[in-house]
């Protein structure tokens, strides 16, 4: 296909014929309106993105003894449920208002005051995550008009607070989803009050085992903090002993309603900068100054947040930190010639191709596509700054869908693929290595244990990364050293 | 600690000592704000069609139906791998405002090209139905430009409940039967509807069948080409096996091209043989086949059975919880964990019918639950209440299981082992076994505090 041809239909010959240029860069071809990347297809076929209403749930499973309810359909919240089962292993309970046809005519105002008062019957939850769905947004269900409906009629069954978030799937991707959730609980939540000296963290979405790294730090540095959300305990629990109608843990509610009275709050994720986040709206109601860092992984992104908490906290790293930092870099050494040159794939949120595409550029690695199923426009400029040392001919690409990645990944030559498991079919046919990270991993267990986030979280996917290297090239070795 | 909604207890029944079945409330809608596990229209139609292999699957409207459903099914191909892609129109806030129908006719035409499919099936999500898209329209179009069939699958999520969506699903397929050559279908020939190859199943029926002499024409939809739907109004029997599902399908044939069918399960070696001697004893006019039948029977059980004993030995006794999608495979489960010894003390179902439930109370003994369109704190509730070893459910009903440390068993479409079939018995009762029996359950909390338990792992 060239450049200039426009055809409606393409044909297999025609695809088949896009000629990689220089590295690997394909030719352009017709921009097509309101798009702000070229396609071929007007599908999307395998999407690197969820639907805005996972993120929503997920956080609201990230407050303490919060049930997520999606006002829509039933299968929005069967299908996130088995998303997320999948992934964390967990119970995920997710209400529904569960629509009809008579609902979708004539408004679901009457199935969400059943749904609610049957969610506060069977399940005592202290808070109600209440989400739209595209169907809900579809039809124009106002929200705020059906809680105070809701109110009106059942004032006194209405046993704990409701919060609502508009999330329509056809309006960005889970994550975009996550942060509305968090945007909405601070602003539904939130209370002005004396500064307690305390921060607000809003991580995005991240690991279990991250939220308990952040948590172990912010505390080592001696700082009151509220985590939002917080599912390191609720989405990566125990066994029970009792039965446990919503798992234990989350964000305390008062924590939450105190995120008006901190001192500041830090947000991770570049390509927030030009969005209205939680940190923007606690900024713009309580003058509560917003901290913007990259997500912090690798090396110079955890500098920078740890950094940040030592001006917040007026204390020096402690030094277990420092120590993890010097141990991480003494292995980067012990490690370099194992990895430099190697060239990666990075897909994913965003934020996450951000920080891991830094952390490759750090340690060697070229990464060679840098691809998201998000469209924040930021993405490239994000990546340029938090990876200076990405080669100016790596490819980025908003918007990108899975069978985008699997036709160019071949002219790439890459050595491995780093995200989430559901890029495991590209790197089959391609037999290379896929370091698993970020969400979902369906098909290993441990994914809510990742780390990825500050010294020890790099230290982790370095090693990993270096090991699935070491492993191909003794797996391939004819003589299979027993010293790499 | 936890109660019942109460609409829903019409849908729950515990079988009384001696006393005839009660009839049991079902086939509703969930009610609002309990998590049902069910899905919904959408995620019926889509199931059922899924295995089609060289067909093109999309999805019109926004992203998240089609993500999740990308690969879901373990529905294996022998051929072609199309079916494991997940293509959507993805549709944004402009489409929503302005209709999506010309942008799901560029992705017709654009993927049609490029893969070349044997047919094309459209599945309409929420909110297609209200923003007015012509799909049929688009369809017709499509399918004169492109010369396949291209299909519409009325399956908007809202309207109606999964079994809806199985019906819109035979409606789509429906409509490929009747179109396709039945030259060289011999007289002793069968469709296998409600299969779907999960783990290559149908591979080892359509091995059963052909040892016995009876031809397969096409199983649908496991390991399913358009060219076989096309023509299997030549068979001359359809064996219907998940019933809640292509009974329709079966319905329809019956009436149009006149061919009979009848409910078989491949699950567990009663419903298994049973299911053999039925076909044998609708071309009772070739007696060799009822031998083949009988020697076929004969020679699995006996490969299997000394192994399925051993399995038998360590399971006496145990108590199983049963939440499955269809009914009817509820049946075949709780007779093949009666073969191992096992007692079933839940059963329940997402989308069974009223007959299907009188058929549990009899099969059941006393005090067993049944259960329609159950929830989590329910079967929580009663796993706790008859204190159960094992769970068989899909994915979703997995953590329940796991975190009140009772054993657990995919017999969902999730599955990557053959349970149906012979050979199947034995990886049920291998499953079954490897899920009770480990040593890690002294570890759980709610069986830490048992002595007895200890000793017994």
């Amino acid at each position: 296909m060239t450049a200039t041809s426009h055809l409606h239909v393409i044909s297999r010959e025609d695809t088949d014929a896009i000629v990689p240029v220089g590295h690997g860069l394909v030719v352009p071809p017709p921009m097509e309106e309101e798009e702000p990347r070229s396609k071929h297809f007007s599908s999307t076929r395998n999407a690197c993105k969820l639907c805005t209403p996972l993120g929503a749930c997920l956080v609201f499973r990230g407050v303490e003894g919060c049930i997520p309810f999606l006002h829509g359909s039933q299968g929005c919240s069967t299908y996130i449920r088995r998303y997320l089962i999948s992934h964390f292993r967990e119970p995920m309970d997710i209400a529904s208002s569960n629509f009809h046809e008579e609902s979708a005519i004539f408004g679901g105002s009457g199935n969400f005051q059943k749904g609610v008062l049957n969610v506060l019957r069977q399940y005592q939850p202290q808070l109600i995550g209440a989400a739209t769905t595209c169907l809900a947004e579809t039809i124009g269900e106002d929200m705020p008009r059906l809680l105070h409906d809701l109110r009106e009629k059942h004032g006194d069954s209405i046993t704990a607070p409701i919060v609502t978030v508009s999330t329509a799937s056809y309006r960005g991707t889970h994550i975009d989803g996550f942060h509305a959730a968090v945007k909405a609980l601070v602003e539904q939540l939130g209370q002005p009050g004396e500064k307690t000296g305390a921060v607000n963290l809003f991580p995005g979405m991240v690991s279990a085992a991250d939220l308990r790294l952040m948590k172990e730090i912010l505390a080592d540095f001696g700082l009151h903090y509220t985590l939002l959300p917080d599912y390191s305990e609720t989405m990566d629990g125990e066994t029970w002993s009792e039965y446990e109608k919503l798992q234990s843990g989350g964000t305390p509610l008062a924590a939450i309603a105190g995120t008006g009275a901190a001192k500041a709050s830090i947000e991770f994720g570049r390509t927030l900068a030009g969005a209205e986040t939680a940190g923007t709206s606690l900024q713009k109601k309580f003058n509560v100054p917003r901290l913007m860092t990259g997500l912090p992984i690798g090396i110079r992104e955890s500098d920078a947040f740890f950094a940040l908490l030592a001006g917040l906290s007026g204390h020096e790293t402690p030094v277990k930190y420092s120590r993890e930092r010097g141990r991480l870099v003494d292995s980067l050494i012990d490690g370099h010639k194992y990895v430099f040159e190697k060239r990666a794939i990075v897909y994913g949120e965003e934020d996450l191709v951000v920080g891991l595409a830094s952390f490759l550029c750090e340690i060697g690695v070229t990464p060679v596509l840098c691809a998201s199923g998000g469209r924040s426009r930021l993405l490239e400029t994000a990546l340029r700054e938090a990876a200076p040392l990405l080669p100016a001919e790596s490819i980025v690409k908003e918007g990108f869908d899975f069978a985008e990645i699997a036709e160019l990944a071949p002219s790439l030559k890459p050595d491995f693929l780093i995200g989430s498991s559901k890029g495991s079919q590209i790197a089959r046919a391609l037999r290379i290595p896929l370091i698993r990270a970020g969400f979902p991993i369906h098909d290993r267990i441990g994914g809510q244990r990742v780390a990825h986030l500050g010294y020890r979280g790099a230290q982790e996917l370095y090693d990993r990364i270096v090991n699935a290297m070491l492993e191909v090239k003794q797996d391939s070795s004819e003589v299979g050293y027993a010293y790499l | 600690m936890i109660d019942l909604l109460p609409e829903r207890q019409p849908q729950v029944v515990r079988k009384a000592d001696g006393a005839p079945a009660a009839d049991m409330a079902c086939g509703k809608a969930s009610a609002a704000g309990s998590v049902s596990q069910r899905a919904c229209v959408f995620c019926g139609s889509r199931v059922v069609l899924y295995p089609i292999s060289d067909a093109l699957h999309i999805v019109h409207g926004p992203i998240g139906c089609a993500a999740y459903t990308w690969d879901i099914r373990g529905a294996l191909s022998s051929g072609p791998q199309l079916h494991r892609n997940s293509f959507s129109t993805d549709l944004q806030e402009m489409d929503v405002i302005f209709g999506g129908e010309k942008k799901l006719e560029a992705a017709l035409l654009e993927l049609i090209a490029h893969y070349k499919p044997q047919a094309a099936f459209i599945y309409s999500t929420c909110i297609v139905g209200l923003i007015g898209d012509d799909v049929s329209a688009v369809c017709k179009r499509v399918a004169e430009k492109t010369g396949i069939p291209v299909l519409p699958v009325h399956s908007e999520g809202f309207k109606g409940t999964k079994k809806d969506g199985y019906r819109a699903a035979c409606e789509a397929v429906y409509k490929l039967v009747g179109t396709g050559d039945t030259a060289g279908i011999g007289p002793h020939s069968i469709n296998i509807l409600g299969e779907f190859n999960l783990a290559g199943e149908t591979w080892i029926l359509r091995d059963y069948y052909k040892r016995l002499g009876i031809e397969v024409v096409a199983c649908i939809t496991g390991d399913s080409r358009i060219a076989d739907i096309r023509r299997c109004h030549g068979a001359k029997l359809n064996l219907v096996q998940c019933s809640g599902s292509m009974t329709h399908l079966a319905k329809m044939m019956e009436r149009e091209h006149q061919i009979p069918f009848k409910r078989v399960s491949y699950f567990g070696i009663e419903d298994m043989s049973a299911a053999l001697y039925d076909a044998a004893k609708f071309f009772g006019d070739d007696p060799a086949i009822m031998l083949r039948a009988q020697q076929l029977v004969r020679e699995e059980i006996t490969a299997i059975y000394p192994e399925l004993q051993r399995y038998k030995q360590k399971l006496v006794g145990k108590r199983a919880a049963i939440y499955v999608g269809g009914a009817f495979k509820a049946f075949s489960l709780v007779r093949a964990l009666r073969l191992l010894g096992m007692e079933t003390a839940v059963v329940g179902s997402q989308t069974g019918d009223m007959e299907d439930y009188r058929q549990l109370q009899e099969i059941s003994d006393p005090g067993t639950i049944i259960v329609d369109d159950s929830n989590p704190l329910e079967l929580a509730k009663f796993c706790l209440e008859k204190d159960v070893d094992l769970f068989i459910g899909g994915v979703k009903e997995r953590p329940i299981a796991y975190k009140l440390g009772i054993g657990f068993c995919d017999h969902n479409h999730e599955r990557k082992e053959p349970l149906a079939g012979f050979v199947g018995m034995l990886n049920f009762a291998k499953e079954v076994y490897a899920s009770v029996a480990s040593p890690v359950w002294q570890f759980a909390p709610r069986r830490a505090n048992r002595v007895d338990e200890v000793s017994r792992a």
